[in-house]
């Protein structure tokens, strides 16, 4: 490891010990989704490629991985978390202002240069927007451009509206490239579609032949996205996605072993991969 | 009997290439209808005497849960159908629909349509081949929805919160 490599950028301590940032920004995406602006205290910017996580730690409650929700080079870093137990609590409830801690990025990317002159179809459920966030806006950005897609089309389900996250991104994705949001049920005044995520992907306008597509949600979400992908006759190894398996993460180096999974170290194959290595790793997690 | 009718309804992905004689027979059946934002389209309950091949617009299925007023169940677009009840018994239509947007839709007479069919059911198997695959579509999306596909249904329940 040399002084260039990204996971050493945001400390001068080494990979396993956290560098302190400031909560620096907070907003409630749903009732138990809040994004995290956070600074350096250092000053140190933290260099990462969409799709790439970092393992925050909540002092005196423990570290857990939450991927980068943030763009690139735009402002502060942002996680996007979803309360589920301990770790993740008292992230969602750090007050504006309170130390935490920070070390990343890492795991593989989205791998946005392979997307010149594509059709980008980006699929997400629920809080596995998050991750894409970065994603998304790096590919409007470059949309038309010689290296960039011919077109971005993002489609997002999520159970109640009051669980669809980054509402205001979607809106303002909604004027740059196409954005279908569905839900599965709804009161009475809600404008948007009603159904299942995979049925966006049948309305979908684009060119399969040309597609290249990312997908992230719970599993049970991604399995059918991708079946309706693939019944659009989009190729499998055109399709990435980001899987975590539920496995338990730790260190984030490939070291400590916690994420193998067959002869896989899901910390440093992942959590971006392609479907064929995906249904590899499946086919290893029904071992 | 209208050639343009019979190639409108040909150009539905529920009827992509039926034969013309047959596109003919049901054109006889049919209508141009268009609904505005907000009409009621079909009331829960009702006699379901027609079905809608959409071409324009959104339409909202709606169901009444006492004490949570009207719940959407699922919308649907162009190039799709609104409307089975008019083909099984007892013919009711068990939602609402509205039109969310501006809709223009072929509005086929079902009871016309089912007289027609029992004599001619070289064209009774047609149709039937082509509703089938929309009733199962739509109760494949309907098992999807069971599932806990976002992965906070246990959560939003109020149980699986994991640890304390
Ligand atoms: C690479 C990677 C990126 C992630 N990115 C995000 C993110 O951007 N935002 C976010 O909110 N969460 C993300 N997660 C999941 C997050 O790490 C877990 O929710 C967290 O570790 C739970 O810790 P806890 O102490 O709060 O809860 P625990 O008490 O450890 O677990 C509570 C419940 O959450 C489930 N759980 C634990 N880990 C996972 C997991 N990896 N995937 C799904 N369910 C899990 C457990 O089975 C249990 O039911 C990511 C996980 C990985 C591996």
């Amino acid at each position: 490891m040399t002084l260039a490599d990204p996971r050493l950028a945001a400390s001068t301590h080494g990979p396993f010990t956290p560098s302190v940032f400031h909560v620096v920004g907070r907003a409630q995406e749903a009732p138990d989704v809040v994004t995290l602006a956070l600074e350096s205290a250092e000053g140190r910017p933290l260099p990462f490629k969409p799709g790439q996580f970092n393992m925050l730690t909540a002092f005196g409650v423990g570290e857990v991985p939450i991927s980068i929700s943030s763009r690139p080079g735009h402002g502060p870093l942002m996680h996007t978390i979803r309360e589920v137990g301990a770790v993740t609590r008292a992230l969602c409830r750090a007050a504006l202002g309170s130390p935490l801690g920070v070390r990343g990025p890492f795991g593989t990317d989205w791998g946005l240069d392979d997307f010149a002159q594509s059709d980008a179809v980006v699929v997400a459920g629920g809080i596995g927007l998050a991750p894409l966030r970065g994603a998304v806006q790096a590919l409007l950005d470059r949309a038309g451009l010689p290296m960039g897609p011919r077109r971005v089309v993002v489609l997002v389900g999520a159970r109640t509206p009051d669980q669809l996250i980054f509402k205001r991104d979607l809106e303002d994705w909604s004027r740059r490239g196409q954005v279908a949001v569905t839900v599965d049920m709804a009161e009475e005044g809600w404008e948007g579609n009603v159904g299942v995520v995979t049925h966006l992907v049948d309305q979908a306008a684009f060119d399969p032949n040309r597609a290249m597509a990312l997908v992230c949600g719970p599993e049970v979400m991604m399995r059918f996205a991708i079946q309706a992908l693939i019944e659009r006759g989009v190729l499998p190894t055109s399709i990435r996605l980001r899987v975590s398996l539920e496995r338990n993460m730790q260190c984030g180096t490939g070291l400590c072993g916690h994420c193998q999974l067959g002869p896989y170290i899901l910390c440093k194959s992942g959590p971006v991969v392609t479907y064929p290595q995906a249904s590899r790793l499946l086919t290893e997690a029904e071992l | 009997m209208s050639p343009s009718t019979a190639s409108e309804l040909g150009a539905h992905p529920l009827f992509a290439s039926l034969s013309p004689s047959a596109l003919e027979r049901i054109s006889t059946f049919t209508s141009h209808v268009a609904f505005q934002p907000g009409d009621i389209i079909l009331s829960e309950g009702g006699t379901a005497e027609v079905f809608y091949l959409l071409r324009r617009g959104k339409v909202a299925l709606s169901a009444h849960a006492p004490g949570k007023g009207h719940l959407l169940v699922q919308t649907l677009g162009p190039g799709e159908t609104l409307g089975l009840s008019w083909l099984f018994p007892p013919f009711l239509w068990q939602f609402d629909a509205r039109a969310v947007e501006l809709v223009e839709a072929l509005a086929i007479d079902g009871p016309g349509l089912r007289d027609k069919l029992e004599g001619d059911p070289g064209l009774g198997y047609e149709l039937l081949k082509r509703f089938t695959p929309v009733v199962l579509e739509r109760l494949q999306q309907t098992r999807l929805r069971l599932l806990d596909l976002y992965g906070d249904r246990a959560r939003a329940d109020g149980h699986g919160l994991g640890q304390p």
